[in-house]
């Protein structure tokens, strides 16, 4: 039996998709948070994403280069539909890099600049990111019900982002930062309740196929699971944080596991949603995947490659582990 | 007229982005390895001044890693999004060696860098050693990739055309098309020099606040005895990439040298104001049989002039100047670097009138590169990928007020990222050694 190379590429598309999500929207949400935080407790958690942030964003690459490399026509249609929210993001994800770097060496009204614009390119990013989502969940439909859609899912990101971020820090800091970062958790799980919602009821009615796909029985029972699953880690969520401010629990790193969760089961939903389709209603993968002289070269690579990556990111994860020491960052 | 509107718009965007990009890695490429040799040097003989001079050096990699992956992400954007035909014609070609950089190279300099920055404390000595080396091979690794590329784009090699696409037949082919070597080399070597006078100008202008720093004096004698070590180099290495470029691009040498007709005994133009219009140099200055005796080794070889490719002809004065300002500033870096080493010979202190000269060249390696880069983009026009495909034919159809709109984000961006970037890097050089010392942490609540 030969290798469905298509559909090896739209996983590891996924993947590659998935884990920047998770991995850059802890990053993502700890500059959403900064300008909720005093200028001892900006340093703290400039800290704790300091060894992590340019591996992370090499996530956005990988995904954006198999998406160029495994169906190129699909990525022709994708970034040109989404040119604006792509500049857009690129600008933010910029301003976030470099205010990182800069804000280390500046001291004065020059630091508080480069927070500011620390906080904002994040939230640029975050936000565009979303409004994306939106504009390919729907097919880059133009009109003003499916902008407003983009303009829901952009919302909901950004909330999944913060609370991301949020537990990271209960994960990574102690004192002061953790108490505030578990009431800043709390908030991230509500807004990240309210988006869910919103986007599981808005989807099926703004896209004919995907609610074809959700209401057909009996397969739609077995896709319950994915709701129950979600308001399951939710609950666990709300339960360890609670645990946590009363300080009946040390389990710092169970928030986080939650939030990591509840991403992993939207994106699964939506992976369901959409398959097989790259460009929904118009292009499934195995119509827009390229040559096999191309999978198979760049495969057999990957194969090699990517266990590596994953083990050496988890070993780098592994030497910076445990709760951040203040000044870290400002050492080097 | 609308479609060229957009191509020209697509295009300087891609320029200003490129741009901008390459000053980055220009940089890193080199650096890392000289932070390579700073940490084994304090690894195996303990003494301050290397860690000293690791350390500082680190931040100024730190600062330029991140503005090489910012701008980076854009690029890989933009093929799509400026480019959308490229991709269609020539992506299974162009897309797995992206692809190969970013999960060969890109994500291993981007996950050691952390341990690189913040593990000195953390992991043992050996592994930090190991760490900045795996760094380096990253850098060098990931610009093995990407020139590989551009250099098929220059010269294609090992492809088939199926159904009106390219695909590879041979990636050896592909991969060691006939530019690479030199075109790998070339910026390597580019590379180096560029951190040699970045590293000697940064200390100079240190060594003129306080003369008396001995990690920037030590630190100064690395960068200027490296400038003089890989000045002549790049001048063997850039002349042997010219011939190559003679015999696989024979347009863009007749842009460099300004030479319209074919001709036996060309000259060799030394200045000109190339007029594109009418087909013919104004204001040449000339040395007779010049160019036909470099490039053709003899004073009656037959030189291929532009006359021979039309319609398909380089924009000829911006290749012509971009060249010379290259071979002027090589020229100059051999010379200033010569003298700087024979006034340092045996240890001697670094004289006051040699510091001046060597601060005032700490971009100079930016814009040689920049020009070099032009000459060789420019000088495979009108061709995206030669004799494959036309830049005209690459662009796609994002309408010109999106393109203006998001130019100008571009532009107002990138010109806040590089001034902050300068600023830093001159306060940085102000403050020598000593601001790098590490800070006393408070104690752990």
């Amino acid at each position: 039996m030969s290798l469905d190379l298509p559909l090896v590429f739209a996983a590891l598309l996924g993947f590659a998709l998935l884990a920047y999500v998770v991995l850059d929207g802890y990053d993502l949400g700890v500059g959403m948070l900064m300008l909720a935080a005093t200028r001892e407790e900006q340093a703290l958690m400039v800290a704790s994403i300091g060894p992590f942030w340019d591996a992370n964003e090499t996530w956005l690459v990988l995904g954006v280069g198999i998406l160029l490399v495994a169906f190129p026509a699909a990525y022709g249609i994708v970034l040109g539909a989404l040119y604006l929210p792509v500049a857009v993001m690129l600008i933010g994800l910029m301003f976030r890099g470099v205010a990182f770097e800069f804000r280390v060496q500046a001291l004065g009204w020059h630091r508080e600049l480069w927070n500011w614009l620390f906080w904002f390119g994040s939230l640029l990013a975050a936000f565009a990111q979303g409004a994306m989502l939106g504009r390919y969940i729907t097919g880059f439909k133009p009109g003003f019900e499916f902008l407003l859609f983009s303009f829901v899912t952009a919302a909901s990101l950004c909330g999944g982002y913060v609370l991301l971020g949020a537990t990271w820090l209960v994960l990574k800091t102690r004192g002061t930062l953790r108490a505030k970062a578990i009431v800043w958790a709390g908030w991230g799980l509500a807004w990240v309740a309210l988006g869910v919602l919103a986007v599981s009821v808005a989807t099926p009615l703004v896209s004919g196929t995907v609610r074809l796909k959700w209401f057909d029985f009996p397969a739609t029972l077995a896709l319950m699971l994915l709701p129950a699953a979600t308001l399951a880690s939710g609950a666990a969520a709300v339960i360890a944080l609670r645990r946590l401010r009363r300080g009946a629990s040390q389990a710092d790193w169970v928030p986080f596991a939650c939030a990591v969760a509840i991403f992993m089961l939207a994106f699964a939903g939506l992976a369901y949603s959409l398959f097989p389709y790259v460009v929904i209603d118009r292009l499934t993968l195995w119509q827009a995947a390229s040559h096999p002289s191309a999978l198979r070269f760049v495969l057999a690579g990957a194969a090699v490659v990517v266990p590596l990556i994953v083990g050496y990111t988890a070993f780098v994860q592994r030497v910076f582990w445990g709760k951040v020491q203040s000044g870290l960052y400002e050492q080097h | 007229m609308d479609t060229l509107d957009a191509t020209a718009l697509a295009r300087v965007q891609f320029a200003l982005n490129i741009g901008v990009h390459i000053l980055f890695p220009s940089i890193t490429i080199a650096l890392s390895w000289l932070l390579f040799w700073f940490r084994l040097q304090y690894a195996r003989s303990g003494a301050p001044h290397w860690l000293a001079s690791y350390r500082l050096w680190t931040r100024v990699f730190a600062l330029s890693f991140a503005m090489g992956v910012v701008t980076g992400i854009v690029m890989s954007f933009q093929f799509g999004t400026n480019w959308p035909n490229y991709m269609n014609r020539v992506g299974n070609i162009a897309g797995p060696l992206l692809a190969y950089e970013v999960l060969t190279a890109f994500f291993l300099e981007a996950t050691f860098l952390g341990v690189m920055l913040f593990g000195m404390d953390r992991v043992p000595a050996w592994l930090h050693v190991a760490a900045t080396l795996l760094v380096a091979l990253g850098t060098t690794l990931s610009a093995f990739w990407i020139l590989a590329l551009n250099s098929w784009m220059q010269t294609p090699t090992g492809h088939e055309v199926v159904d009106g696409r390219l695909i590879a037949g041979d990636w050896w082919a592909v991969i060691f098309n006939p530019s690479f070597p030199y075109r790998f080399i070339h910026m390597l070597l580019a590379s180096g020099l560029t951190v040699a006078f970045l590293v000697a100008g940064l200390s100079a202008w240190r060594l003129l606040h306080a003369p008396d720093d001995m990690p920037v004096r030590h630190t100064f004698r690395v960068g200027v005895l490296c400038a003089a070590l890989l000045a002549p180099l790049q001048i063997v290495a850039g002349d042997l990439h010219g011939l190559n470029t003679l015999e696989h691009q024979p347009a863009k040498i007749a842009a460099i040298e300004a030479l319209w007709q074919t001709q036996r005994g060309a000259p060799l133009v030394l200045f000109a104001v190339p007029n594109q219009r009418m087909r013919r140099n104004d204001f040449a200055l000339e040395l007779p049989r010049g160019a036909s005796l470099i490039l053709g080794h003899a004073p009656d070889a037959e030189l291929k002039g532009l006359d021979a490719f039309a319609p398909d002809v380089p924009p000829v004065p911006l290749v012509f100047f971009a060249f010379r300002i290259m071979v002027g500033i090589g020229v100059l870096m051999l010379a200033l670097s010569w003298c700087g080493a024979l006034s340092l010979r045996g240890g001697r202190a670094p004289p006051r009138w040699l510091l001046w000269p060597f601060a005032g060249f700490t971009f100079s390696g930016w814009v040689a590169v920049l020009a070099g880069w032009i000459v060789t983009e420019s000088g495979r026009q009108p061709w995206l990928v030669t004799g494959v495909l036309r830049t005209a034919d690459a662009v796609g159809d994002a309408a010109e007020a999106q393109l203006g709109a998001s130019l100008t984000g571009y532009v107002i961006t990138y010109a806040v990222m590089l001034i902050a970037y300068i600023v830093v890097l001159t306060h940085l050089a102000a403050g020598g050694t000593a601001a790098a010392a590490p800070q006393p942490a408070p104690p752990a609540s």
